[in-house]
């Protein structure tokens, strides 16, 4: 049951001169909030902009007796990005959630591979705790332009997370996407595992057809353009395939935004 | 016994003025979990056809100041799947369920109408005839007069349903489709439907929908829709249901006043899904400041006596 907050901005933590991290209490979101789910954020009031925006959660802010609210990873690219790069503690943003299907989390002996690029390690946060928490191997294959975009590297490997990287220009790990190191490690792996994957559609159709490849199960996360993230509008829908079907197109606000990486169509939108 | 806040839409009683838009709510199911379905004067289904249909591919909407794009293209399950597979459920849910109906022919909103009217849990249909995402949405009838009034005419024969055309903006004079559905046979009409709009990515120089062109809806219709409705309150004796753009108590009562005896909101529940209740609290307290007893008395009840001295003494 999702429910609308006016959350207040406890800290705004700005990571470069894009990227931000803003921490909302909002613990009635975040006490029912699975990884992967996502919330409708309003960082204005008024009509300007006018709709919300989808984000998913980064972090379950915690204190030793409870929960505080969560965090939002943001890179600044439009209206609604750029409000919430610029926010102060004490400003309210509107918060709707959570929302959406989340990931479907494996115990041990099954180990979690995450695979992220850029902003899309968003629902890694609160996905490799609860991870880590029921004991599963877990890591984190990360993909950015540069080492200057990478973030949070501390914060997972204190977790006990292995990290793997790759950049565009070489800065971090490979140079090149993630799929390289991941290829790498998929074609050494012998144990049972399965993969989750957050980023830019090419990024997780390349992630999809390389799991194929390797004969192992892939979730991911998808952004579409989205209006409404309860159902109502049919605006963020996606090709799928189900049961051997023809595609057809889903609304990844309440199908998704979590799917099997395999189920989508990818190159659908060209074709159609 | 009338209520404070019941409205009548020819044989339709409504406990509240305020119905959930057409393709801006699903099929109603999907709100149910945040939403009292049974607490809204209304819902209106999303735009069904006689069979599924996928609709256009993404991009199928854009923000844009003050409002958003739309082009759906009218996915939807098709009418037998919603009268399976939602219907049961809504009525179970105590949802006033007004099915939108759209043909690419005279004869599928008759056998639309057929169908529904079979079906148990159906309030009113609304006729689109005024989708301008797809050529076959029967917007050709909701441009042409005589199409206006051929769809409602054929319809007319077939139910004993409320049946309610939804007009489109997009024409120059909206009121004498207004007149055409009421000769037609229409218990009552409604508008606005989106504007045809567009909007351009200028730094790649692509349209911002897949569909190139697509529906402008949310407040920055609002004043337009506000007039189209006064001009046909002054046209028609059938009640008029108004929307576009309405995001609180107040722009409501705007349209009420304009002439709407009922309201729809579309875009503003995609901003925020509790909006219903507050804007029924809002139009409430608004009638205890002016010491209005019923939503009924409100209806039209635009004062132009001012405007009129002015006039005459200048
Ligand atoms: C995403 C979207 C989908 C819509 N789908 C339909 C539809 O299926 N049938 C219909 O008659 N109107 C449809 N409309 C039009 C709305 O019902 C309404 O007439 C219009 O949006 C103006 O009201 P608003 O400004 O409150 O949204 C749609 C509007 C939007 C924004």
């Amino acid at each position: 049951m999702p429910v609308d907050v006016r959350a207040r901005v406890v800290a705004n933590t700005r990571l470069s001169p894009d990227y931000n991290v803003v921490a909302l209490a909002a613990p009635d979101i975040a006490a029912g909030c699975r990884p992967g789910q996502f919330v409708m954020v309003k960082p204005g009031r008024g009509h300007d902009p006018l709709l919300r925006r989808p984000f998913s959660v980064f972090e379950i802010l915690r204190n030793p007796s409870g929960i505080d609210g969560f965090s939002l990873l943001s890179k600044r690219i439009g209206v609604t990005t750029s409000l919430l790069y610029d926010l102060e503690p004490g400003d309210v943003v509107e918060c709707l959630g959570p929302l959406g299907r989340s990931f479907d989390l494996v115990d041990p002996p099954r180990d979690a591979w995450l695979v992220a690029g850029g902003v899309g390690l968003a629902p890694f946060a609160a996905a490799a705790e609860d991870l880590v928490a029921r004991g599963t191997r877990t890591t984190l294959f990360y993909g950015a332009r540069s080492a200057r975009e990478l973030f949070y590297l501390d914060w997972f490997s204190s977790r006990g997370v292995e990290i793997v990287t790759a950049t565009e220009d070489g800065s971090h790990g490979d140079r090149g996407h993630v799929t390289i190191p991941l290829e790498r490690a998929l074609g050494r792996a012998r144990g049972e595992l399965t993969m989750y994957a957050c980023g830019p559609e090419p990024m997780l159709a390349a992630v999809s057809a390389v799991a194929a490849r390797h004969g192992r199960t892939c979730q991911v996360s998808v952004e579409r353009v989205m209006g409404c993230g309860m159902g109502g509008c049919y605006s963020c829908v996606i090709p799928v395939r189900e049961d051997g079907g023809p595609p057809h197109y889903v609304r990844s606000c309440i199908h998704g935004p979590v799917f099997d990486g395999a189920s989508i169509v990818w190159e659908y939108r060209r074709a159609g | 016994m009338p209520g404070k806040l019941d409205v009548q839409i020819g044989g339709l009683r409504l406990k509240n003025p305020l119905i959930a838009a057409s393709g801006c709510f699903g099929y109603g199911v999907e709100y149910a979990e945040a939403v009292d379905l049974s607490s809204l004067g209304g819902i209106v289904s999303k735009g069904l056809f006689l069979e599924p249909r996928e609709g256009h591919p993404p991009e199928r909407i854009v923000e844009t100041p003050s409002g958003m794009l739309n082009a759906i293209g009218l996915q939807g399950i098709g009418v037998r799947r919603f009268i399976a597979e939602k219907l049961p459920e809504l009525r179970t849910l105590g949802a006033t369920t007004i099915v939108n109906i759209c043909g690419s022919t005279l004869d599928e909103y008759v056998e639309l109408a057929r169908i529904l009217s079979d079906a148990e849990g159906v309030a009113a249909l609304e006729l689109n005839i005024s989708c301008p995402n797809v050529k076959e949405g029967g917007i050709t009838f909701g441009c042409s007069l005589t199409g206006t009034f051929d769809v409602v005419n054929a319809v007319r024969r077939v139910t004993t349903l409320p049946i309610i055309p939804k007009l489109t903006p997009n024409v120059t004079d909206v009121a004498s489709f207004a007149r055409a559905s009421q000769e037609g046979g229409a218990d009552a009409v409604s508008l606005v439907n989106t504007f045809l709009a567009m909007a351009i990515d200028v730094e790649t120089r692509r349209p911002a929908l897949s569909n190139i062109v697509g529906g402008l809806s949310g407040p920055a219709i609002r004043p337009i829709a506000v007039r189209m409705v006064y001009e046909c309150r002054r046209a028609v004796s059938i009640p008029i249901i108004g929307m576009g753009g309405i995001a609180c108590g107040r722009d409501a009562i705007e349209f009420l006043l304009a002439g709407a005896s009922a309201v729809q909101i579309g875009t503003a529940n995609f901003v925020d899904p509790f909006i219903w209740q507050k804007v029924l609290a809002d139009i409430d307290s608004y009638m205890t400041r002016h010491g209005v007893a019923r939503v009924a008395d409100l209806v039209g009840a635009l004062d132009t006596s001012a405007r009129e001295k002015e006039w005459i003494s200048s």
